[in-house]
């Protein structure tokens, strides 16, 4: 259900440490979230581009997932240039369109589609493993990093029980309507769902505790800093303080 | 000397209904213990009175020679007793088999070169050579179990317990699990409906009945 597409690869950007794109990547999204110059927001495009060029990720993947943002930012285009603020640019027969409205969409469309192409360079290239166990040694609060751990691995099993479930209503003739029959069944289904994720998580729970669980989970591997991270580490660093510098000024 | 003692337990999981009243059960040290039963007769429920997922009503749970009444109490016998769980995807939940099967022995507080040479010996001993990095999730059903049953050979225990290990295996599977478990120096407690592991891995087999173990012979 939950596929990891970009993960798997031979790139110098698929070796890099976790915990140093997680590090990039944060400060890069930070950067760029805030600034209210297009001309930033240009340079600044150019990180995830090259990315994009070293990982060689597969660009129609990436196309892909950036569609499905962009279907969400559409609603913003809908209201956001009509929303009466500021100076108004031009009519379309009943309609004005104003300025700081156009303005304001197209500077989160391009902050979104720019935060989204570097989380799919940096972080969606590491497994979701590896990003959790950086986010342990990053000291990130224990109950945050459990509940992301547990939640990736269990969406399998939870998705799982929910096609046995469906199958099983398919196999004795459901035929969803628009009927009280369909809306209860639905509701047995999702009702039972979580039933059966709280006897899961029970059971998880004990099983965890009878091998000495006592609330952290020690990790068996350390993660090493090399060569390759420190390169990228100070190169992507100056680029983020360069751009910072610019959108302060 | 006496492992595990199960004393006039009293235990339920409704107020009108008990599943044990006065129920005794007695591991020596050396024995191989099986327990089969019909469904729903308290099979695993005992298990989980022996480990303290459950705590009994009534009655003693004596473990290396100590009352265990509490989760301080129950939390040394966790390290000294394993318990592999009927179902493996309860157990394993450690992205890669690897750190699945380390994880009781970091719990442990064991030393990490330790713990890479018991993965090794751990796999071996499977025969599952070079699954390290494999990912739980994505592995067979008799491939989990047999890792599920790894997960607990590396914490070395000095008792196992063993709740259906053969449930929903095939032949070459069962074979596989059956030699592990004939494998195993220390004594143990299987429960199951299957007879013939019974019978080729325990030296005593009880039925549970009625809230009431009776020694059968097959």
């Amino acid at each position: 259900m939950v596929k990891e597409k970009f993960s798997k690869g031979n790139s110098s950007i698929h070796k890099l440490d976790p915990r140093v794109k997680i590090i990039t990547f944060s400060l890069f999204s930070l950067v760029v979230a805030t600034t209210y110059k297009f001309s930033i927001l240009f340079t600044s495009l150019l990180y995830p581009l090259s990315l994009i060029f070293i990982s060689r990720v597969n660009l129609k993947e990436v196309l892909k997932s950036l569609v499905v943002v962009n279907a969400f930012i559409l609603f913003l285009w809908i209201f956001l240039p009509f929303t009466k603020a500021g100076v108004p640019w031009f009519s379309l027969g009943p309609l004005t369109i104003f300025k700081d409205g156009m303005k304001y969409a197209t500077l989160i469309t391009l902050k979104s589609n720019i935060i989204i192409l570097s989380m799919i360079t940096l972080i969606a290239t590491s497994s979701v493993f590896s990003i959790v166990h950086a986010l342990h040694h990053l000291h990130v609060p224990d109950k945050l990093v459990h509940l992301t751990f547990f939640t990736f691995r269990y969406i399998h099993v939870i998705y799982k029980e929910y096609k046995k479930l469906t199958n099983a209503m398919k196999l004795r003739g459901f035929n969803p309507g628009t009927n009280i029959h369909t809306y209860r069944s639905y509701a047995y289904l999702i009702g039972n769902l979580i039933l059966r994720s709280f006897d899961k998580a029970e059971m998880v729970y004990k099983a965890m505790v009878c091998r000495g669980f006592r609330g952290t989970f020690p990790l068996l591997y350390h993660f090493k800093i090399g060569k390759r991270d420190r390169v990228f580490l100070a190169f992507s660093v100056s680029y983020i303080c360069f751009l910072a510098t610019f959108s302060l000024r | 000397m006496n492992i595990i003692e199960l004393k006039d337990i009293t235990f339920g999981y409704s107020s009108e209904k008990n599943v044990f009243k006065g129920l005794n059960l007695v591991l020596k040290e050396g024995e191989k213990i099986g327990i089969t039963g019909p469904n729903g007769s308290g099979k695993t429920t005992l298990l989980y009175l022996i480990i303290g997922i459950l705590k009994p009503f009534n009655g003693e749970v004596k473990i290396f020679d100590n009352i265990r009444e509490n989760e301080k109490d129950f939390k040394e016998v966790r390290e000294k007793i394993g318990f592999v769980f009927q179902n493996p995807d309860d157990q394993l939940f450690s992205p890669t088999v690897a750190e699945d099967i380390a994880f009781g022995p970091l719990n442990l507080g064991r030393p990490r070169e330790e713990i890479y040479k018991t993965i090794k010996d751990t796999l071996l001993a499977l025969g599952l050579e070079g699954f390290d990095n494999k990912i739980t999730y994505r592995l067979s059903e008799g491939e989990k179990k047999l890792v599920a049953i790894g997960t607990i050979l590396s914490m070395r225990p000095q008792v196992f317990l063993l709740d259906e290990p053969t449930a929903d295996l095939d032949e070459k599977n069962r074979e596989r699990i059956i030699n592990i478990i004939n494998g195993l120096s220390t004594s143990y407690i299987i429960t199951s409906h299957d007879m013939e592991l019974l019978k080729k891995t325990t030296n005593t087999v009880y039925r549970l009945e009625d809230s009431r173990l009776s020694p059968i012979s097959i």
